[in-house]
């Protein structure tokens, strides 16, 4: 399981990447690999506003469906639309394609999430 | 008469191998108080023979359209079944299996039901239809629920013109409290447009046409209800009559966003209500909302073509509480009769017995017209109108006496439909028997 | 591979004619606005009637039945479809009957109708039936509408969450949430049923109910449910049975005797009705008689002799189908109930109990069954061994088993067991059947330790090998093309 330096983690399994007040955020490859072949994904709108864990879009796989929470409040400012017409992007590099971009809110609650080593040790005990 | 297949002896066997005395054995985990501790109060088991007699003696009870000429449409139409629908239906490959989850020995079933999707997308103009619905009525309450879905809106207008079976099974999803159904009166038979721009706001999530509508007429604004609809928008919610496409313009024509319907007029008997099929057909943008089965074509792994169910995340068995419907079982057998029937008639076919209908049913106008009868309202119609009668009860009555099965009794008019089954001579009997006794 | 039927298509050619047209000429008109008509013909395929029989022919070559072998897909009851049945369906006075022709004109239909709704009561200890659902969620729906009509009835509007068990299935909680009701679920314990402390801390005035499969998915009887019910009456709520799997209990106890409030019946599982491909079924819905007024309309009646549809029903949530329900359907689970009678009934499920233990006592060396102890109709057996030791899934043992010429059992469900396989033989096998997928699923679990690849790369006697879902969804192709 590939855990990427410098990224922040949910225990949601998501990823957020901080460039000034923009988060990108993603799914992890633990995320990825459990959900299988990503089929589809459920951008939110440009603009709009989202709490710190609300739903900001839908991964659908062969099998299941996940819902993708944002770690951080902000308005999303960039939605990666490439994923709309290629969702297995999510597979091949889950850290290299983000799903949206939010412009944070609040910053201090990147302090409650992960960094990779905590991550990873936090996928281990997940797999036991 | 049993289908159990092991003898006493086996069973005995059976049991033994796993160290049991007996079958009550096998329900020791059932608390003693449960236990139904008599026999069922049914009759004693019949042989073949006996319910061959059983039950031909209470279909006999009852009045078929074999021998008595049927008139009566209103959702359910007495179409001709083609020979070869019924034998091929009858392959048990096809009625005793189940639902096509394994692709690798269901390819046939989920080609046919590929070909069904293909062949309700070309006679609605639609993008894309799912593998079937229950019936006419619960498709437009799926359609109306898709649509509060997908706008986040609540209100649902629905005229009266509207199958009155169909608007009721509408309300009786919205007791989920997820859609409000507004009712929109109706004068002249048909929707005005006027009424559709009164009552419409940004809160409607869609409005519902019916087209030929319940009383078999041609929603006649229909193109100015869907500028309406569109300029708020809402989504238009069209139920067709699957027979009539054979020669109206198709649904998408008109910008409906979501296309229902009921597909018993192609292949499936009256069968006294059911099974029927809903059909659904919607956009390329809605396509993942859609509720029910899908079958798409993929390729396996030697890159052959092949068909599997498919965009199943939207489902109840992977997303539970989250699915927008609940719907697992279909209609399937009747949508592969629809599918058999179609390919029968063919693109030609399904023109002439569209044509026949409306030609018979103008004849039967003329005829009407003739011995001094109104129709109630003067709109097109496709092949359904209402004929004005005084006592729409005594009517069909005598008509009942007369050997023929009538209308569907409105306040003050009979519903008359003539399918290509209809022949001028019962067309004339209908309208003599008819005049005889309006006039007494 | 096999042509669409679009692509044998031949410009002309016909397999239907309609009878001359009667219609004196002059009388021959077209009055619709020709705004209002097709530009173009829908595009449908043109075929003979010789070719339309061998198109669907071929597809039938390429499809499993019941009638094929073998069928164990759990919590689906492949029994045998009577053929009789199917003759009884097709009688003219029940198939050429139309749904709006007077009453007295199909008097034996509703009689029909009429009897086989007192025989379901009888079966289920219910009082009062209705056919009108067309399927199991179908049924499931009007129950949850049932009891929300119930708790408005009495103004008690804070009844918004429904219990449903984590090993339900998908449609329980779909249904719930269609009727705008919050899922609460309520978690198995090591045994495998309902765990009802979990349960107790659950349940409160804001429950409207609990919706209940028994035996549950995992073929397991929920042994305390005198207790389920005292613990949901006594919250207020409604204690909801879904029939599913009605064919383990048949003849031996009752949800009406459990104290179940709403049940349906899969007339497709339980009276041997064909599954046709995914439909059409049956899910009629029984209720105890304090609920009975809020069945949908019409109801059946019976005054003096005859039989009559009563619409008229102030309480009833109204219609859930256009017209009576799967009426068809209805005439074959009533030709098999008269079949069958009082004595073949619970000898139908003891023989379901019966295989279902017998198969799994034989499976219990190779395969893990994760709760091995008496089951009822089927049983949850796991891969998980297979996958630990050779990377073989259950996926892998389903595929294997078309390619020994049976249908695979259901997969990956409950979702509570880890590669689940879940077996349901039903009544109408023979030992000689049993004995014989035993030997398959022995073979597969051999196999998966010698050589996993081989089981890996099933089916190979398929007319198809394994399918790109992934592409299927990603980038849909649901229906044909002409410029393709």
């Amino acid at each position: 399981m590939k855990v990427k330096a410098d990224y922040y983690y949910s225990e949601e399994h998501e990823w957020v990447r901080v460039e000034g007040d923009l988060a990108y955020i993603g799914i992890t490859d633990y995320a990825q690999h459990h959900l299988g072949n990503t089929v589809f994904v459920e951008l939110p709108e440009n603009e709009s506003e989202f709490a710190a864990g609300e739903v900001i879009g839908v991964i659908e796989s062969v099998k299941a469906v996940a819902d993708m929470h944002t770690p951080v409040s902000g308005t999303v400012t960039a939605i990666n639309e490439e994923l709309e017409d290629s969702p297995e992007l999510l597979n091949e590099d889950p850290y290299g394609h983000y799903i949206a971009v939010l412009k944070m809110t609040n910053p201090e609650e990147l302090k409650a999430l992960m960094n990779s080593e905590q991550y990873a040790a936090f996928c281990e005990q997940q797999e036991e | 008469m049993n289908y159990v297949p092991n003898p006493p002896w086996v069973v005995q066997q059976m049991l033994e191998s796993m160290g049991l005395a007996s079958v009550e054995d096998l329900f020791r985990d059932i608390p003693e108080e449960l236990k139904l501790k008599r026999e069922l109060n049914l009759a004693a088991p019949l042989a073949e023979l006996e319910l061959r007699r059983e039950l031909s003696a209470l279909a006999a009870k009852n009045l078929n359209v074999d021998t008595y000429p049927c008139f009566l449409g209103a959702g359910a139409y007495d179409h001709y079944i083609p020979a070869v629908v019924e034998q091929m239906l009858l392959r048990s490959e096809f009625y005793t299996a189940y639902t096509p989850y394994q692709p690798e020995i269901s390819q046939g079933i989920l080609q046919a039901i590929f070909e069904y999707q293909t062949m309700i997308c070309n006679l609605t103009g639609m993008d894309v239809a799912n593998a079937s619905v229950y019936d006419g009525g619960s498709a437009l309450a799926e359609a109306c629920s898709l649509a509060c879905d997908v706008t986040r809106r609540k209100k649902i207008l629905v005229p009266e013109t509207v199958n009155p079976r169909y608007s009721e099974v509408v309300r009786t999803y919205a007791l989920g409290e997820k859609m409000e159904v507004i009712p929109v009166s109706c004068q002249e038979g048909v929707v005005d447009a006027g009424a559709i721009a009164a009552l419409i706001d940004d809160q409607t999530a869609a409005v519902v046409i019916q087209h030929p509508n319940f009383y078999g007429n041609l929603e006649v604004e229909l193109e100015k209800i869907g500028q309406a609809i569109h300029a708020h928008k809402s989504l238009l919610v069209m139920a067709v009559d699957p027979i009539s496409l054979g020669i109206l313009k198709p649904p998408a024509a008109w910008g409906a966003d979501i296309v229902v319907g009921e597909g018993q007029s192609l292949g499936n008997s009256l069968s006294f209500g059911g099974p029927y099929l809903g059909f659904f057909a919607t956009t390329q943008k809605l396509m993942r909302k859609i509720p029910g089965r899908l079958v798409g074509e993929t390729v396996d792994l030697d890159g052959k073509r092949a068909f599997v169910l498919t965009l199943q995340a939207r489902e109840q068995h992977i997303r539970r509480e989250r699915a927008s419907s609940n719907i697992c079982s279909n209609e399937a057998l009747c949508a592969l009769a629809a599918t058999i029937y179609l390919t029968v008639v063919g693109k030609q076919g399904i023109k002439a017995v569209a044509k026949r209908c409306h030609q018979l049913a103008c004849y039967a106008k003329q005829q009407f017209v003739k011995a001094g009868f109104k129709l109630k309202y003067n709109q097109p119609f496709f092949k359904e109108f209402a004929v004005a009668v005084n006592d729409p009860q005594a009517a069909n009555a005598a008509l009942l006496q007369a050997g023929i099965i009538g209308g569907y009794e409105l306040n003050d008019a009979l519903l008359f439909a003539f399918t290509e089954k209809r022949t001028c001579a019962e067309i004339d009997r209908l309208v003599a028997a008819l005049g005889g006794m309006e006039r007494e | 591979m096999s042509k669409l039927s679009f692509e044998k298509s031949v410009a002309g050619a016909s397999a239907f004619s309609l009878p001359r047209c009667d219609i004196p000429p002059e009388a021959v008109t077209v009055e619709i606005p020709q705004n209002f008509l097709r530009e173009e013909d829908p595009l449908l395929p043109e075929l003979s009637e010789v070719e339309v029989v061998r198109h669907f022919t071929e597809l039938s070559g390429r499809a499993y039945g019941v009638d094929n072998g073998f069928y164990p897909l759990g919590s689906c009851t492949m029994k045998y479809n009577p053929k009789i049945n199917e003759w009884a369906a097709r009688l003219p006075g029940f198939a050429n009957i139309h749904p709006l022709q007077p009453q007295d004109t199909v008097q034996g239909a509703l009689q029909l109708m009429y009897e086989l709704e007192e025989m379901l009561c009888e079966i289920t200890g219910m009082d009062s039936f209705s056919l009108q659902p067309a399927a199991g969620a179908h049924g499931e729906m009007t129950g949850a509408m049932i009891i929300k009509a119930y708790h408005n009835s009495r103004q008690d509007y804070k009844r918004k969450k429904m219990i449903v068990p984590d090993s339900s299935h998908g449609t329980n909680p779909a249904t719930a949430n269609m009727l705008g009701f919050e899922i609460v679920q309520v978690k198995s314990d090591e045994r495998g049923l309902v765990d009802l402390a979990d349960l107790r801390s659950l349940v409160n005035d804001e429950i409207a109910g609990l919706m209940l499969t028994n035996p549950n998915t995992l073929g397991l009887f929920e042994e305390d449910i005198q207790q389920i019910a005292e613990i949901i009456h006594a919250a207020g709520g409604l204690l909801y049975y879904d029939g599913a799997n009605a064919n383990a209990i048949m003849g031996i106890t009752r949800p009406g005797d459990m104290g179940f409030d709403i049940c349906h019946l899969n007339l497709h599982k339980t009276f041997g009705t064909p599954h046709g491909g995914g439909g059409p079924g049956s899910g009629p819905v029984g209720v105890k008689s304090f609920l009975a007024d809020f069945l949908p309309v019409p109801v059946i009646e019976k005054q003096g002799s005859k039989y009559i549809l009563n619409y008229n029903r102030p309480l009833s949530i109204g219609k859930v189908h256009s017209f009576y329900g799967n009426f068809g359907v209805a005439v074959k689970a009533y030709t098999y109930i008269k079949a069958l009678g009082k004595t073949g009934l619970k000898e139908a499920c003891e023989n379901a109990v019966l295989n279902a233990n017998y198969l799994r006592t034989k499976l219990t060396d190779h395969y893990d069954i994760p709760y091995n102890r008496l089951c009822k109709h089927e049983f949850v057996a796991s891969a998980r061994k297979q996958k630990k030791e050779s990377g073989v899934t259950a996926l892998d043992v389903a595929k294997s088993l078309i390619d020994r010429g049976y249908h695979p059992p259901t997969i990956y469900f409950p979702l509570i067991v880890e590669e689940a396989l879940m077996i349901e033989p039903t009544e109408t096998e023979t030992k000689e059947r049993l004995d014989e997928f035993v030997e398959a699923m022995l073979a597969i679990d051999r196999e998966a330790r010698q050589s996993p690849d081989k089981i890996k790369a099933a089916p190979q006697q398929a007319v198809i090998r394994r399918v790109d879902e992934a592409r299927a969804a990603r980038r849909p192709v649901l229906k044909w093309s002409p410029e393709k």
